[in-house]
């Protein structure tokens, strides 16, 4: 904030960031994310010291509550979900500032309420006129919602405060809602003052991918074409669809977790080193390797898409995706995909990406792994060497975050048997109760206007180029292969690398 | 687990370490940083506890030395050294060694702390009570790039804050001064949403709390402006005042948990500061391990100096009269810290 502040000292590493006085205003409240990861991390920030005084909490839905029966469910929602121990006195703090609008998204009345309860909050809390908005609802709703912002003067962004907007995916689900969702969104806020969440960004071993190339002298060197045999970048989840029918069908994996995630996850793995630590900066690098990704030729062949079919998950008997409720039997969505990039530059010419999603797989796991070529000449004769893999280092995202690094190693004994092991790090915060969640980072930095860790524009549309002609390819070719619950994906998948000499890790 | 070693030397409890690290199933340790505690039998327990604690979020070796004083001059002469190994679920996230020195081997601990840090990992030396004048001369100290006091537990802590600024040696640290970081930090966003010049401040808080002096030091540091330090019932710090062009902000505490901020033209706002446990001010001294800066300035700003200041504020504010309102509401005890024996460390 200002520079001038004389109790501020960049020598003083103590002194946390706090954000300044603002205030979030939640649409959808009601909803599952609001009361599971959004407000359990605005209790949490404030259990930590980082929320200013007067911070305000506004909740809009339809359900017809009073700010008091809005405070309970905030209250029980922190109970169970919040990562800190429940304090009585952070939340007195808490409450103060928090209310309950009620009305539709059409709702003229609803929206004056909203305009005037932040009115008396910028009084009664001292918010400074700055709020974000928060659209935790169904993209669908978005036109309508920045529309009544901008009607009603909520969005104006007047000098000394800010209005900012906080949007979830699905952002848009091919190139052309991409653009006209940014379109809309951008009439109404400028550019920098919408963040888009894209919660693994927000998670410590994400960061940490940047901290492990560009902090580190050892890495650097070999992260490249001469030495990288291919890079796999995997996040499976054992659940089904659960009850996210509606939303799922139609959608699919790709769209739903490479578009945003996994690409996401390839742009750091594989960018350039940034000038500087900050926003431009980082997106400068990111689209310029999504600029340079490369899809497959021939998409029948390095493209894989499945859907679940019945079977064990874990000892747990599951539905097939065609069986679940609510599910078109004749659905084509994707719940399983995998894609093979390139990306063209000198670093990476020649080295592939395997990119693969998919719901109801051997177990619950995002990790980004390096696989390095094997050595160009051993010493050791053939039966010593059988056993060797090639190198690999893998950032282990979630869950158990960590890094492991695989190198041959001596198996003890007389003969000489190298055979693959692995060395490991766990992240020293994974294991505690008090590693930030990634809506905590978020939000504060959102409120700090700090827009490091959220994609921008350019990203989401590049990523759009990338995936929209394997959308468009699968839309009329052929249909999902099946796959067994509980397993890693379809044979067809394993052919795929298999073609190429390769072989999916088991992660 | 725990394995118990009884006449032992540093090279059997390493052996014990791995061979325990080999029964519990995870030869692989991630540990960042060895953590010495020095402490006598009775406070042996608590900072044990807490070191347990902060280990959640920074994994550790800990290696707990207690220092048994012998009766007769002839144990004195003897000297023995007995450990207690933890491992897994008895020890955090880390390991934990409890060294009990006997006789001679008292005198030359850093023997028995040396073979047994982790390599290459920093070393922290933390003493809950009792922590020698010169941290950075001490043998035990001398080991690690973090040294830990406590000055609360002291015995005149007041003393003990100049003294600790007469030999600071950078790496040193206190707990006193991580108590008041919540405060600092509230503070600093008060001005940062009002910025504004300050012309006076007042701190209030129990005496004997060298986290009274420590703020107060630190704010009459950083804005160069009269500090008066005044006395409360507790518990801790109860208040800050900060006189402005703009009018007065005060933050104020009275409970020790739920603060109040009070601004001119602003609205009061419930501020959460709650007096944090043991293992959460270890846990942030541990966060970071480079010499704290802004501590040395504020603690070599000199306690001496604040009275020096609160004298001269005084005369001014009797002279001007400007300042009567800031200190009507105080008891104001215009006394200079002389610090009787304190009742208890804690």
């Amino acid at each position: 904030m200002s520079s001038s502040n004389p109790l501020r000292d960049a020598q003083d590493r103590r002194l946390p960031r706090i954000a300044g006085p603002s205030g979030l205003v939640i649409f959808g409240v009601t909803g599952d994310l609001s009361r599971k990861k959004l407000m359990p991390a605005v209790y949490d920030l404030a259990n930590r010291g980082l929320l200013p005084p007067g911070f305000s909490l506004v909740g809009f839905a339809r359900r017809d509550w009073a700010s008091e029966d809005f405070a309970q469910v905030v209250h029980d929602a922190v109970k169970e979900h919040a990562r800190t121990e429940f304090r009585e006195e952070v939340w007195q703090q808490l409450i103060q500032g928090m209310r309950f609008v009620q009305g539709d998204f059409d709702d003229d009345k609803a929206f004056e309420t909203l305009k005037a309860t932040i009115q008396e909050l910028d009084k009664a809390q001292g918010t400074g006129g700055n709020f974000a908005f928060y659209l935790s609802v169904p993209p669908k709703f978005f036109p309508q919602v920045v529309q009544q912002l901008k009607k009603h003067g909520l969005a104006e962004q007047k000098e000394n405060s800010w209005r900012r907007a906080v949007i979830e995916k699905p952002f848009g689900h091919d190139l052309d809602s991409a653009q006209e969702l940014n379109r809309i969104v951008h009439e109404v806020f400028p550019p920098n003052e919408v963040f888009r969440i894209d919660h693994y960004l927000g998670k410590e071993t994400v960061q940490n991918i940047l901290a492990l190339r560009f902090a580190n002298q050892m890495f650097e060197p070999i992260w490249n074409r001469s030495y990288v045999d291919h890079v796999q970048i995997t996040m499976a989840e054992d659940i089904g669809i659960g009850g996210r029918a509606g939303y799922y069908d139609g959608i699919g994996a790709a769209r739903d977790v490479i578009q945003n995630h996994l690409l996401q996850l390839l742009a750091l793995t594989a960018m350039e080193e940034p000038a500087s630590f900050d926003a431009d900066a980082l997106v400068a690098e990111k689209s310029k390797v999504l600029g340079a990704v490369k899809i497959p030729k021939d998409l029948g062949r390095d493209t894989v898409r499945g859907q679940y079919a019945a079977g064990w998950q874990g000892g747990a008997k599951a539905v097939g995706y065609l069986q679940e409720d609510g599910i078109d039997p004749k659905s084509k969505t994707d719940t399983y995909a995998a894609v093979k990039l390139e990306i063209d530059n000198r670093r990476w010419a020649g080295v592939p990406f395997y990119l693969r999603t998919g719901k109801r797989l051997g177990r619950r796991v995002t990790e980004i792994a390096v696989v390095f070529q094997r050595a160009p000449h051993s010493p050791f004769d053939h039966t010593a060497t059988e056993e060797l893999g090639q190198n690999a280092i893998v950032i282990r995202v979630q869950p158990d975050e960590g890094v492991t690094v695989r190198f041959g190693s001596k198996v003890p004994g007389t003969s000489m048997e190298i055979r693959d092991v692995s060395m490991d790090f766990a992240y020293g915060e994974s294991f505690t109760e008090s590693s930030p969640e990634a809506y905590e980072r978020l939000i504060l930095d959102v409120l700090l206007g700090d827009a490091n860790l959220f994609p921008r524009l350019e990203e989401v549309e590049q990523s759009w180029r990338i995936l929209d002609p394997i959308e468009q390819y699968w839309d009329t070719h052929g249909k999902p292969a099946q796959y067994a619950s509980g397993t890693w994906g379809p044979v067809e998948a394993d052919e795929m690398l298999a073609r190429d000499g390769r072989s999916w890790r088991r992660p | 687990m725990r394995i118990d070693l009884t006449d032992t030397t540093s090279s059997k409890i390493n052996k014990a370490l791995v061979q325990g690290r080999r029964a519990i199933g995870t030869p692989a340790v991630g540990m960042v940083l060895t953590l010495v505690i020095v402490t006598d039998e009775e406070n042996a327990y608590d900072a044990l506890k807490a070191a347990n604690e902060a280990s959640r979020e920074h994994p550790s070796r800990t290696l707990v030395v207690v220092k048994r004083f012998s009766r007769s001059p002839r144990d004195r002469s003897k000297a023995r050294l007995d450990a207690e190994v933890r491992l897994g679920a008895d020890a955090g996230t880390g390991e934990t060694v409890v060294l009990r020195l006997y006789g001679e081997v008292i005198n030359h601990a850093q023997s028995v702390v040396l073979p047994l840090l982790l390599p290459d990992a920093p070393t922290v030396v933390w003493w809950p009570v009792n922590g020698p004048v010169d941290p950075a001369k001490d043998p035990l100290g001398a080991l690690g790039q973090r040294r830990v006091t406590d000055t609360y537990a002291a015995e005149q802590p007041i003393h003990e804050l100049t003294a600790r600024s007469e030999n600071y040696t950078p790496g040193d640290t206190d707990l006193s001064w991580a108590r008041i970081t919540p405060w600092r930090s509230m503070l600093a966003a008060a001005l940062d949403q009002l910025p504004t010049k300050v012309t006076s401040v007042e701190v209030e808080g129990e005496e004997f709390n060298p986290s009274c002096e420590l703020l107060a030091m630190w704010l009459a540091d950083r804005l160069s402006v009269p500090v008066k330090r005044t006395l409360s019932a507790g518990p801790g710090l109860t208040a800050v005042r900060m006189e402005t062009a703009d009018g007065p902000i005060v933050l104020d505490r009275a409970d020790g948990s739920l603060a109040t901020l009070c601004m001119n033209g602003q609205p009061d706002r419930a501020v959460a500061l709650k007096r944090r446990e043991t293992s959460e001010l270890l846990a942030e001294e541990l966060r970071r391990l480079d010499p704290d800066d802004t501590y040395a300035s504020a603690l070599k700003f000199g306690v001496d100096r604040l009275g020096a200041v609160v004298e001269k504020a005084e005369a001014e504010a009797s002279k001007t009269g400007e300042d009567a309102a800031a200190s009507e509401t105080k008891p104001a005890p215009a006394k200079k810290a002389a610090p009787a024996k304190k009742a208890a460390a804690k």
